[in-house]
């Protein structure tokens, strides 16, 4: 186990190498950087002032040299400075990672938390008036673009509440705080939601239809335990690899929803960054989601072990 | 006995009247507006959009400024600001400003012609410290140098007489900045001596003024402060305001179709909407063929229904005008009479097209042999939906045109290499002067000057219309230039756009500005009757 564990680590490395290069690069081959959208709104470009910015910011470097720069400060907790706002990158990126992390992190719960007992509860009434009124719920989650969602949400709040629950950083009541996540996370969460309600339903109809479950029925056990402890706990796998999608996903998918209900999370940041070409921004970014993906990956595999102790990765 | 009562009765008006004055203007409050994107920087210099000029004109104060209760900006409108009076020299090369004493900047240090001096020369590029960028170095192309004498006079000494100078010192886009603070810091925590203090700048999230307690003009700003959210989604910034979040809109950004959604969530809400002296133009890149003929340029501008533009996208709302903002609202613009002689202005569409088909024939197109051409614009609504329209038209003149959408990163390069045939561009103008227009946008050598149109004798009546002093004599040359420009489909005009600003009924001492977007920002009067 400790074997595959170090295997896993040292692979998350590589490929948080090979993410690092990929978008290092793939930023440089996009037409434009920086100056030249500086200089955009100003209307024109003095030749000299141009070569100067691009001295200042190291952009008349070879790339080679680029990313070693890059790298060597990152291998240092150094992440350069914003080319936009002259700040540190540091300080610009990490004030909006737990307000994407809570938002993020809302929404999964919710997800997991509607989801999968409606999963249940849809696979145990399989073919029922109340299977189909779920199964028709979780296709409009499916259907539904959050961003629609989130308009509708915000105007029906406006229209009832006369009030909006957008992004506030001195929320003026605890409902207010709670507001401005728990709307947004739902409106995002009911996608998820959904999505995993779906994957628990089938994956609980074909748990139920094994030889074990019949054998436990039969040995006596309640409904509550079959259902729960042998089908759930055996069809959790392909949820869980949902919901590990679904986390990864979150942490940089979150643009839609950040920008309706104007959440200055990392989503956002890293759009508008991009728009800027603000390099430094966007590749630190870009490695945190990628970390966040393969950390969620290794936390998912090493959780099928748990749910499945006929899984053991040997060394 | 009569004239005792008459004394009593004026008494009471007067006091009547001096405490509803008082009542009138309320101290307190911070007003909440919403802002349309997160600005590049703090610094007005350096930038060239009013998404800084709207937070951070009110940190500074300008040597002179346009009236801030008065809605269209003329030379009439001009008053002084830090300056207390201004005088030309006999011969019109001199421009000499007495300042304010006892003015301090936010961090105490005193105000004196010195700041007026560096402030300049920085634009001026002749200083030590330089700007990151320098977009309106072109202004002061006619001041030769600036000079001080002692703490509270300064001079501008020009090449050759420029009675508009004065209109661009007034400008939104003309602070003083002081000696002592750094380019760098400027741009992300600006110092300046106006009403309201710099607090913070979040970038994505939010910019906060505070009421500067110690400012020169006693009594001023009415408010505690000013705190803008930004919130780049239009839908979201809207609701926002109709639910009571934000006082006012970001001001000139409200469509005219948002305008109608405003006004039914929230009647009791003030909008206004007026010109923002922004126009949508084509340039035409008439250094390589098909636009290298003046026919098929000629046809071009004879095809377009300006009309149909305003009606589509602004229910009838926007101008029709050449280069300068067409009147009331602008200062510069011709009379109709004189706009519908030119080629393409004329009410009869039909007969304008045919005239236009007649040219393509000319120059070999017809309805078997169609022109092709690319028409390229940045990816954002408001170039991208005039360019959809713009297609539709030409295709009545045999010209195929494919949209070119173009990131805002690569539109400027795109430009300056020539690699266009038709653009769809908006051009703004921070001063409702054809000193500003005219040069920037149609001289010879300006940077700005896309298309790179040059017509010498166009040229030699810029400086004519520039060095006259008799508004009226001025206002005539004018019109004859921008005729002139229009003929010669140096950059069509297609219409000048209109949008709203609203705010709720106890924001007080809003004005509008008519003819500029960029001017009308200290908020200094401005008070909430809450």
């Amino acid at each position: 186990m400790l074997g595959y564990i170090v295997r896993r680590l040292a692979l998350m490395l590589i490929t948080l190498f090979g993410i690092s290069v990929i978008i290092f690069v793939l930023l440089r081959i996009v037409p434009g950087n920086i100056v030249d959208i500086l200089f955009d709104a100003a209307g024109f470009v003095d030749p000299s002032d141009k070569a100067n910015l691009e001295r200042e910011l190291g952009l008349d470097q070879s790339i080679v040299v680029q990313y070693l720069h890059w790298i060597g400060g990152l291998l240092h907790g150094d992440l350069g400075y914003s080319y936009v706002s002259e700040k540190p990158a540091l300080d610009e990126i990490l004030p909006r990672i737990p307000i994407t992390a809570r938002l993020a992190g809302l929404a999964l719960m919710f997800s997991a938390a509607i989801g999968i007992p409606l999963g249940v509860l849809s696979a145990l009434k399989q073919g029922s008036r109340l299977d189909y009124i779920l199964r028709a719920v979780s296709l409009s989650g499916l259907s539904l673009p959050s961003f629609w969602l989130g308009l509708l949400i915000l105007m029906a709040s406006v229209s009832m509440f006369g009030t909006m629950p957008i992004y506030t950083p001195n929320p003026q009541s605890f409902g207010q705080a709670v507001a401005i996540y728990c709307v947004p996370a739902m409106a995002v969460g009911f996608r998820s939601a959904a999505l995993v309600m779906r994957i628990t339903r089938s994956s609980m109809l074909e748990v139920l239809r094994q030889d074990y479950i019949r054998t436990a029925r039969a040995k006596g056990a309640s409904e509550t335990t079959v259902n729960f402890r042998h089908a759930l706990k055996n069809g959790m796998l392909p949820i869980i690899t949902v919901l590990g999608i679904e986390a990864a996903f979150l942490v940089g998918g979150l643009i839609v929803t950040e920008t309706v209900f104007n959440i200055p999370g990392i989503a956002r940041f890293l759009v508008e960054a991009i728009r800027w070409r603000d390099y430094p921004i966007v590749q630190n970014l870009v490695m945190f989601c990628a970390l966040i993906v393969v950390l969620a990956n290794f936390t998912v595999d090493m959780l099928y072990a748990v749910f499945d102790p006929r899984i053991r990765y040997n060394d | 006995m009569r004239s005792m009562k008459m004394l009593g009765v004026l008494i009471v008006s007067l006091l009547i009247t001096s405490s509803a004055g008082l009542a009138a203007e309320k101290q307190g409050g911070i007003l909440r507006m919403y802002h349309r994107d997160s600005p590049a920087s703090a610094s007005i210099h350096e930038e060239a959009t009013y998404s800084v000029n709207v937070p951070f004109m009110a940190v500074f104060n300008n040597l002179v400024m346009y009236k801030q209760d008065v809605a269209q900006n003329s030379i009439d409108s001009i008053v002084p600001e830090l300056a207390t009076s201004w005088a030309w020299s006999d011969d019109k090369k001199k421009l000499t400003f007495k300042l304010h004493q006892g003015v301090k900047w936010h961090d105490g240090k005193p105000f004196t012609s010195a700041d007026v001096k560096c402030t300049f020369d920085m634009v001026m590029g002749k200083s030590q410290q330089k700007f990151r960028k320098n977009p309106r170095k072109a202004w002061y192309n006619q001041v030769e140098d600036i000079t001080t004498n002692g703490d509270y006079e300064v001079s501008f000494n020009l090449k050759r007489p420029q009675p508009a100078l004065i209109t661009l010192l007034a400008s939104g886009y003309s602070p003083i900045y002081p000696c002592h603070v750094s380019p760098a810091q400027m741009r992300t925590h600006p110092i300046g001596t106006g009403p309201f203090k710099f607090v913070e700048f979040k970038a994505n999230e939010s910019i906060k003024l505070t009421r500067n307690p110690d400012y020169w003009k006693k009594g001023l700003p009415h408010l505690d402060g000013i705190e803008y959210t930004i919130i780049p989604n239009r839908s979201t910034a809207i609701l926002g305001f109709v639910s009571g979040k934000f006082d006012m809109t970001f001001p000139t950004e409200v469509s005219i179709p948002l305008l109608k959604d405003v006004k039914a969530q929230d009647p009791k809400a003030i909008c206004v909407v007026a010109p923002n002296n922004v126009s949508t133009n084509i340039i035409v890149n008439r250094a390589s063929p098909p636009f290298d003929n003046p026919d098929i340029r000629k046809a071009m501008a004879l095809a377009l229904d300006r009309k149909a533009f305003i009606s589509i996208l602004f229910e009838g709302q926007a101008d029709i005008g050449g280069t300068m903002l067409p009147q009331p609202d602008g200062i510069w613009g011709m009379p109709k009479e004189m706009l519908e002689t030119i080629p393409g202005y004329g009410p009869d569409v039909k007969a304008n097209r045919e005239e236009a088909r007649k040219l393509m024939e000319k120059a070999g197109y017809g309805p078997n042999k169609h022109l092709p051409v690319k028409v390229s614009t940045r990816n954002i609504a408001v170039y991208r939906d005039p360019a959809v329209i713009l297609i539709d038209q030409l295709k009545d003149i045999y010209i195929d045109g494919e949209l070119d959408v173009v990131e805002t990163a690569n539109w400027f390069s795109k430009i300056a290499r020539k690699d266009y045939a038709l653009g769809l561009n908006l051009t703004g103008n921070a001063v409702d002067d054809p000193d500003q227009a005219f040069y920037e946008n149609y001289s010879c050598n300006s940077e700005r000057n896309y298309t790179k149109y040059c017509n010498p004798e166009i040229e030699k009546l810029f400086d004519k219309q520039s060095l006259e002093t008799d508004l009226n004599k001025r206002k005539k040359l004018v019109w004859e230039i921008d005729k002139q420009i229009q003929e010669d489909v140096a950059r069509p005009i297609i219409y000048h756009s209109r949008t709203g600003t609203c705010w709720q009924p106890y924001v007080k001492g809003v004005t509008v500005m008519v003819n500029s977007s960029y001017n009308g920002y200290r908020y200094e009067d401005v008070w909430l009757d809450k």
